[in-house]
């Protein structure tokens, strides 16, 4: 009868739909059967993400999506990337637009605890600092009362901006557009006096973007901490273990003097360490879900953490290692044991 | 409902069959199909989404409103600081939508209003000039149109040292317009005050005036007496507050112009964009308004001898009114909704403002639900406004 076959098309359709709920480890369960990562970077920051003249995403934080492809995939080519502003970021990786974001996105409590986001660690540590024109006569950031400046909004740089006039007791208008390209045409076009975001994105703004570098000048304030890293969201602990360990795998390889040039030579190594990351003593694939030449991959096709870090924030911003230097060299960047 | 057949003499009851054959309750039962599977489908997309949000360990609830913003807005008809709360910088970012959405259909109006009439001019280069404006504004995306204006705008003017002063005490940056504003004083209350009373009084003279012309078809100045009745009572006031001259004036002070009303470039570019796309399809619309009311009536009322400007005002436009409030209302629509783009030349409007705090709180669900509620809500407060303004100006057909 019709009738019957319209109410089982009904139970069936709801039988249907209750057993569609997603379930844990679904995201790495869904790379696997796409065959590619989707990541989340920023629309056009040198040195960190930007697409080359041949239409590649080149940059630190690329490499960190091409990592972890490279560990779970076994190709650091399998990735496809999404470029994204600021205000975009958190809604596509909490709706699962990306499977992960490598935007020079700050690590703060917040987002960790309340955004539903896990973040994989450090890869940049940074500061936000201010880019003047020469012409303005600035030398210091307390000398800009009243100033106009240019901001991207959904940042920590916009909330740390009000914070430090605030504390200063100064005044400021901001002038807050979506897409940093756009912003930087807004300053540049004098429509503000300051532009502020991260120091190295002042250098690959200021390097990249501006009619001439040198009218421009960085001011020696950094009136912030901004620990950028790759993010993803909360529901596949799996996932976020990956992506923690492909990135510290990376600051390890540099640690132990692995780099994609002597990586095949290494795999001979007596070290016990660089046997346990190479996979040559088993062990550490097996943990994270992944084979054991995971890292090997990711050395021999991406590069170590400083080989990264050269090829792009140094080629292309000079910028020095600084606080990003290993912590053996007096910098921050120190890779948990992988053992 | 119709009766159903009962079957002669009601000896045989009716069966289960009877009734799934029976048309009416069929229709019933179809209908409550449709109305379960609608509900299904709602509660599975509500019911997922909260899954979803709780295994992401992603916060609900509209708590975070009452929390600090600590980020700054540019323009701000309220008193807001990044101290203020969330709650507060949604309420600025939505006073600056209606600002723009305001002033934008009004000017829209006006100008729409202009370019239609042009378009039925009887002068060749008018007519052909119009529809050159109607045709280019009309077909570009909108979107494009604010990124032309607020490309122009800023690299049009100097810098905040070199401005330009057209006028006395007006200055044009690329930081935007700065005009001098007076001082606030007790005088300007009692103008205010003074103009709401002569609006009063204007109102009941029209209506003497009205009722004068009906009974004996002698005209009253209606408009001159208006103008001199709201310029005199404001003046009055004026005098009487102690005729305060004090201004604010803008200057250059730092890096920056201090003092007066500052129009920024982002706000000009908002406006000017959604006025100018807005306007072709108003002028569209007046056209064919106009074009609607059959030559007869011209012919009619030239043949009583009114004038082409009163026969205009009194025969034509109150009938081609009638046609062309409905789309209008459409375009009114249009602008307010098409203001949200003013996100991207970095207008502080309600979108722009809501997608920072979704951003710094993690509430997006939260965050455009407001903004879904508020868009719907203005726009239905625009439509019935309208409706009302139709039902008062359509013709009373006998």
């Amino acid at each position: 009868m019709k009738m019957k076959t319209i109410l089982a098309a009904g139970a069936m359709s709801v039988a249907a739909i209750a057993a569609n709920n997603a379930h844990a480890g679904a995201v790495i369960d869904g790379i696997k059967a796409k065959g590619f990562v989707q990541c989340g970077v920023n629309t056009g920051l040198p040195g960190f993400s930007a697409a080359n003249s041949e239409g590649k995403w080149e940059g630190l934080d690329v490499d960190v999506c091409r990592a972890v492809a490279a560990a779970l995939l076994g190709d650091a080519e399998k990735v496809q990337y999404t470029p994204m502003t600021a205000a975009q970021r958190f809604t596509a990786l909490q709706s699962g637009e990306i499977d992960i974001l490598s935007r020079n996105t700050t690590w703060t409590l917040t987002r960790d605890a309340k955004l539903g986001l896990t973040f994989g660690g450090v890869n940049y540590y940074d500061g936000q600092g201010f880019l003047v024109p020469k012409a303005l006569g600035v030398s210091h950031a307390t000398e800009l009362d009243g100033a106009t400046v240019c901001v991207e909004p959904g940042t920590t740089t916009e909330l740390n901006l009000a914070d430090y006039f605030r504390a200063k007791g100064m005044s400021f208008e901001p002038v807050v557009i979506e897409n940093i390209n756009e912003t930087t045409a807004a300053f540049f076009a004098g429509r503000c006096d300051v532009y502020t975001t991260d120091a190295s994105g002042l250098a690959s703004v200021r390097q990249t973007m501006a009619p001439n570098p040198d009218d421009y000048v960085i001011l020696p304030e950094i009136i912030s901490k901004e620990p950028l890293g790759p993010a993803v969201a909360q529901g596949d602990d799996q996932w976020a273990d990956l992506v923690r360990w492909s990135l510290m795998a990376m600051i390890e390889a540099e640690e132990l003097g692995v780099t994609s040039e002597n990586v095949d030579d290494m795999k001979k190594s007596e070290n016990p360490s660089i046997q346990r990351l190479l996979g040559v003593s088993p062990g550490m694939g097996e943990a994270l879900g992944v084979d054991e030449e995971w890292a090997y991959r990711i050395v021999k096709q991406v590069g170590n953490y400083g080989e990264s870090y050269k090829a792009n924030v140094t080629a292309k911003l000079g910028l020095e290692r600084g606080l990003n230097a290993l912590w053996t060299d007096g910098g921050l960047q120190y890779a948990l044991p992988v053992r | 409902m119709s009766k159903t057949q009962q079957a002669p003499g009601g000896v045989r009851s009716k069966g289960l069959a009877d009734y799934l054959n029976d048309e009416n309750v069929r229709a019933v039962i179809y209908q409550i199909i449709a109305i379960g599977l609608v509900i299904l489908a709602g509660w599975y997309l509500v019911s997922n989404t909260l899954d979803n949000l709780e295994r992401q360990n992603i916060s609900t609830g509209f708590g975070f409103l009452d929390l600090e913003a600590s980020f700054g807005i540019s323009e701000s008809m309220i008193d807001y600081t990044p101290k203020s709360t969330y709650a507060t910088a949604l309420l600025v970012g939505l006073l600056n939508t209606v600002k723009v959405a305001f002033l934008g259909i009004v000017l829209c109006t006006i100008i729409g209003t202009i370019f239609g009439i042009a378009r039925l001019s009887s002068n060749w280069i008018v007519r052909k000039l119009a529809a050159i404006y109607v045709e280019t504004f009309r077909n570009i995306p909108v979107l494009l149109q604010l990124f032309f204006w607020y490309a122009i705008i800023p690299g049009a003017f100097p810098a905040a040292r070199n401005a330009l002063e057209p006028i006395p005490d007006v200055l044009m940056t690329n930081r935007g317009i700065y005009i001098p504003v007076p001082v606030a004083d007790n005088a300007y209350e009692f103008m205010g005050i003074a103009a709401i009373l002569a609006l009063i009084i204007i109102y009941f003279v029209k209506k003497w005036a009205d009722k004068r012309l009906d009974a004996t078809g002698q005209p009253f100045p209606i408009v001159w007496a208006s103008v001199g009745i709201f310029a005199g009572l404001v003046l009055v006031a004026y005098l009487a507050g102690g005729a305060p001259t004090a201004m604010d004036i803008p200057e250059l002070k730092g890096f920056n112009i201090r003092g007066g009303y500052n129009i920024s470039p982002e706000f000009l570019a908002v406006l000017i964009g959604l006025t100018v796309y807005t306007s072709t399809y108003v002028a569209e619309v007046v056209r064919s308004g106009i074009e609607a009311v059959p030559s007869g009536q011209w012919e009619a009322a030239d043949s009583l001898g009114l004038k082409r400007s009163v026969s205009l005002r009194k025969i034509i436009l109150p009938q081609s009114m009638r046609v062309a409030i409905p789309p209008l209302t459409n375009q009114y629509l249009n602008l307010t909704k098409n203001s949200s783009l003013a996100v991207a030349v970095g207008y502080p409007d309600l979108v722009s403002v809501s997608n920072t705090t979704m951003n710094q709180t993690g509430q997006a669900i939260e965050a455009i639900s407001i903004y879904m509620a508020v868009y719907l809500g203005l726009s239905l407060i625009t439509s019935l406004f309208m409706n009302w303004f139709n039902n008062k100006m359509a013709l009373v057909e006998r």
